[in-house]
């Protein structure tokens, strides 16, 4: 009965270190919110702005997939499916620029 | 015929079915999106010239809901982390928060449509507006769908809280993962469409 008892406690414990964590991800979500607005206001060159724009976006989206989605403590099969999706996303990002260097859909 | 490994693991997967497939389902919508973000770059670098997304679109609107979903994020997952403790009414709370989070969402996305529309400004005006229009529509139809899903748990699925509460806590964090990955899309159409 004790034993069981503890495991409750434990278990509570647990997620209140994870509920601590959700609001020190959610301080810094904001936070980086407002600084991808203001870098915006420094008007930096294109590539520049870019860059650093999708920076920041890339640090925000991995503390949700990391934190609110669990994905830091996930199995390994979760891992196997993001990294074929990962594979496949880059193929379709990539596949529109190759068609236009080797010229198709130009001149059609 | 009960539906099999919807609280107990897979020995082969080590999930329970409703993970693995609502991971397998946010892949297919990463395809989806991924297909438009690889339409927008295309265009953007085809054009000769490309508006700045702040001259047309409403930035202090667009950030203040960014804050909004980040905040429905938090919510929700609060939301699964009160069924974790076994605190039904704070589970409502949350969850209550979270739908009313997206329905600010929604509104706010209303008022920015309407006034493009009052400036004349649609979809078939340039290839900015277009996938804008189409980026944008589709994420607002994924945060509908997801306040429905969400809508439910808080209406009448949440009498499976009774009689299978386990079952319904697993439910409620694919409901979330959805609502996160939804959140996520938006953490990068955001700064794409209306900063760059």
């Amino acid at each position: 009965m004790a034993s069981m008892e503890t495991m409750t406690n434990d278990h509570a414990a647990e997620i209140d270190r994870h509920v601590r964590v959700y609001i020190t991800v959610f301080v810094t979500l904001m936070a980086l919110t407002i600084v991808t607005v203001a870098i915006s206001y420094l008007h930096l060159p294109v590539h520049l702005a870019v860059s650093v724009a999708l920076f920041v976006a890339a640090i925000k989206g991995s503390l949700v997939a990391c934190y609110f989605m669990h994905l830091i403590s996930e199995k390994k099969v979760i891992y196997g499916v993001l990294v074929l999706t990962a594979l496949f996303f880059i193929a379709l990002l990539l596949l529109p620029v190759l068609t236009v260097r080797n010229g198709f859909g130009i001149h059609g | 015929m009960d539906i099999p490994y919807t609280v107990e693991i897979r020995r082969d997967t080590g999930l329970t079915n409703g993970k693995i497939a609502i991971w397998l389902f946010l892949a297919s919508e990463v395809m989806l999106f991924g297909a438009l973000f690889a339409s927008y770059i295309l265009i953007r670098t085809g054009a000769p010239s490309w508006p700045r997304g702040s001259t047309i679109l409403n930035v202090p609107l667009a950030t203040f809901n960014t804050l909004v979903l980040i905040s429905s994020s938090v919510t929700m997952v609060m939301s699964w982390a009160s069924l974790k403790r076994h605190r039904f009414g704070t589970f409502r709370m949350y969850m209550g928060a979270t739908i009313l989070l997206g329905c600010v969402f929604l509104i706010v996305k209303y008022f920015e449509y309407s006034h493009k529309f009052e400036l004349g400004l649609f979809p078939r005006t340039n290839n900015f507006l277009a996938i804008y229009f189409t980026l944008t529509g589709l994420h607002m139809l994924h945060v509908f769908g997801g306040m429905c899903v969400n809508a439910y748990f808080l209406g009448p699925g949440a009498k499976q809280w009774e009689t299978n509460p386990e079952w319904f806590t697993n439910r409620v964090e694919n409901s979330g993962l959805f609502w996160h990955f939804v959140d996520l899309v938006w953490i990068f159409l955001f700064p794409t469409l209306y900063l760059l």
